[in-house]
């Protein structure tokens, strides 16, 4: 919406067509053996030395042929299962390749789990340094650095604690601002965001932000469509080791959503595909989502208040007409549905020619994820005679993380008691 | 495409290895894990330093009153505690390296999973670690010595090879072990086995000579040519405790003879090498 001039799609190029590409997987295969009964020792070796060795084969990574452009804000999505993290641990140098090429130009930094080799019994500042060094900095370097990590972790004042002290947020923030510290060319980043607080996640996606304006390469494994769609400017679906699909974010978020749900999932807010019915007494000129302060967004963090908002024009005299607000999600269900009959009572009486803008204030109990919105008028009464109603004429992508899988949060708490 | 990627930067073989692309990161991380391990062992506690020296002299006090003054063993022997102190502390050394390197891997499972790092830094940290404690329990061993009167030669310079010589051994079986204990669990035990062995049969609680004693300069020879801790140790005495004890060269059978010992310490070392690298780029998944 607002950054509309600032055209995505050209940002979306590499900025120098003709540099190599930062990272290329050409013909990659990577298999595990599942052995059948596995000689964990020497003795049983010794014993049954002509044993056949028999195993089944999980192809984990099939086959994949890829690149990404220098600069590219990458995803790769896909079912549990589906290989994408075998992949990100063979562009990360974990696990050895069985056939086809890799490279990745640059220095790389691998988000895969944050603090791996953190101490416990060791101060901040010690693991600080260790980190860094382990990530690929030279001792020199980590020195160098040091109060920048500090700083953005926001911990000057615990320099001194044993991380064992730590809470598991500040550990997340102290390994977060080390990984980012490190100056990789090339970021990989497999769903380590889903931990930490809400706002630090938004100051994550800010840097990786920050990160991509400044020319750096990050591949970004989730299975969060709404991420997907707002940071990436290409995708990739890899469904049982092999690549599916790889093209526009948008594209690629639906082929996962057919794939997960096994059917088709309306595109939302298609304008040529608009389901809308009523008699047109009224007529709905617009809608759109508002947060706290009234601007008008397309996305609204988890937990925060925001609006729905109809804007109508009357053509003739209605009574106490009924407005109306369908949320549904990507799957097309609808997860929330208001009127005013039920909540606000009627409404009076609206003349022809009259202009009015219904609002629905709501706190955001939604899932991230990317939602449409169905706004309604309709006569008061049983029959609930349309007035006017259009399917998906609006969008919302909710961002922020609550971690059950379900539809929505309900603001809930619990108590355990033992009996 | 391909074409496009051949030079301007792109590494050619990307998977894990052994020793990585970069040897001054190499050096780095084995040098950062190795000082940190000493660390924690060493300031966890306010007397870290004493308790690490408490092991080898309690160790040394036992054997010395067992062997000394129950089997009268060190009769004779010129200057014997020095002797059994200087040889614990490189025994020690040895097998702090050799059975720390066992299960190394598998106790760093969760840097070897989620981080590419030369795969070699693990093991060799270990050493490196047994190194700073070898340089620590060598204090004492010096003020012991010096204490008792054992008199300052040039010779001392001689354990600075031998020692190097102790380390490539150590490091080379610690690369073995290291490898194959990712594969087969039941190597643990059988280490144990074959230290025990080892420990009684160097010239550790006794001296080379003492073979000679008992069954004869046959024995000696070939104790001291096909056990390459008992040619270090025996040499290291003569170059350190007392000029009185035979060389490693005398105690072999003659100087041509030690080729065996130190074709015996470049073969393991060049085995462990070998295992450990082919088995390096499969290691994260194996674990």
């Amino acid at each position: 919406m607002t950054s509309a001039t600032s055209q995505p799609q050209v940002r979306a190029q590499p900025s120098r067509p003709s540099a190599p590409p930062a990272v290329v997987v050409d013909h990659v295969d990577k298999a595990f053996k599942l052995p059948h009964q596995q000689y964990h020792t020497l003795k049983e070796r010794a014993l049954h030395p002509f044993r056949k060795d028999t195993h089944d084969v999980l192809q984990a990574v099939d086959d994949v042929t890829f690149e990404v452009e220098e600069g590219e804000f990458f995803g790769i999505v896909g079912r549990n299962g589906s290989g994408k993290s075998t992949l990100l641990k063979c562009l990360a140098g974990i696990y050895d390749i069985d056939a086809g090429d890799l490279h990745v130009r640059g220095r790389l930094s691998p988000f895969i789990e944050l603090g791996v080799g953190f101490n416990m019994d060791l101060t901040a500042r010690d693991n600080v340094i260790i980190n860094a060094i382990m990530l690929g900095l030279t001792r020199q370097q980590a020195r160098e650095r040091f109060d920048e990590i500090i700083a953005f972790a926001e911990l000057e004042d615990f320099l001194d604690l044993k991380l064992k002290n730590y809470s598991s947020g500040m550990t997340v923030r102290l390994a977060f601002s080390v990984a980012i510290q490190v100056d990789a060319e090339v970021l990989l980043i497999d769903e380590v965001l889903a931990v930490g607080d809400a706002a630090f996640q938004q100051k994550c996606f800010a840097e990786f932000h920050r990160l991509k304006d400044e020319g750096r390469t990050i591949l970004f494994v989730t299975h969060d469509m709404a991420a997907v769609e707002r940071f990436c400017d290409r995708a990739m679906l890899i469904e049982k080791g092999r690549l599916v699909d790889i093209g526009e974010p948008a594209a690629i978020a639906r082929r996962y959503n057919e794939l997960n749900f096994g059917r088709s999932v309306p595109h939302l807010g298609s304008p040529n595909a608009e389901e809308r019915f009523g008699d047109r007494a009224a007529e709905i000129v617009a809608s759109w989502f508002e947060d706290a302060e009234g601007v008008q967004v397309a996305e609204l963090g988890h937990g925060q208040v925001g609006f729905v908002c109809l804007d109508a024009r009357f053509h003739e005299d209605v009574e106490d007409p009924v407005f109306g607000v369908v949320l549904r999600n990507e799957t097309g269900a609808a997860v929330f549905a208001s009127t005013t009959d039920l909540l606000h009572g009627p409404t009076g009486r609206f003349a022809a020619g009259e202009r009015v803008v219904a609002r629905m204030r709501f706190e955001n109990w939604l899932v991230a994820g990317t939602y449409s919105v169905t706004p309604s008028i309709a006569r008061p009464g049983f029959g609930a005679d349309a007035i006017d109603l259009r399917a998906d004429v609006a969008q919302l992508v909710v961002h922020g993380w609550f971690p059950t899988g379900g539809a929505t949060n309900l603001p809930h708490s619990f108590e355990v008691a033992r009996g | 495409m391909s074409a496009t990627v051949a030079g301007t930067g792109a590494k050619r073989r990307y998977g894990p290895s052994a020793f990585g692309d970069d040897l001054r990161r190499f050096w780095a991380l084995t040098l950062t894990l190795a000082t940190t391990e000493f660390k924690l062992r060493y300031f966890g506690s306010v007397l870290g330093y004493f308790w690490s020296l408490v092991r080898p002299l309690l160790f040394f006090g036992v054997l010395y009153a067992f062997f000394t003054v129950v089997l009268n063993l060190g009769q004779g022997v010129p200057h014997y505690p020095v002797y059994l102190l200087s040889s614990i502390v490189l025994w020690t050394f040895f097998t702090e390296t050799t059975n720390g390197c066992v299960q190394c891997l598998l106790a760093r499972e969760g840097l070897l999973r989620k981080m590419r790092f030369p795969r070699l830094v693990i093991p060799l940290s270990v050493a490196l670690t047994a190194v700073f404690n070898l340089a620590a329990n060598f204090v004492a061993v010096l003020a012991f010595a010096l204490a008792s009167g054992v008199e300052v030669r040039w010779s001392w310079l001689e354990l600075a090879p031998l020692l190097l010589l102790l380390a490539t051994l150590a490091i080379g079986v610690g690369m073995l072990l290291s490898s194959l204990y990712v594969r087969y669990r039941d190597i643990q035990p059988i280490w144990e086995v074959v230290v025990q062995a080892l420990f009684y049969g160097s010239p550790i609680i006794y001296v080379a000579a003492q073979y000679a004693e008992k069954g004869g300069d046959r024995i000696m020879h070939a104790a001291v040519t096909l056990n390459p801790i008992a040619t270090l140790l025996t040499q290291s005495g003569h170059a350190f405790v007392d000029a009185s004890f035979p060389t490693a060269a005398t105690a072999a059978g003659g100087g041509a003879r030690l080729l065996i010992p130190l074709a015996i310490v470049a073969a393991t070392f060049a085995l462990g090498l070998w295992v450990f690298s082919r088995e390096a780029p499969r290691i994260a998944e194996h674990l």
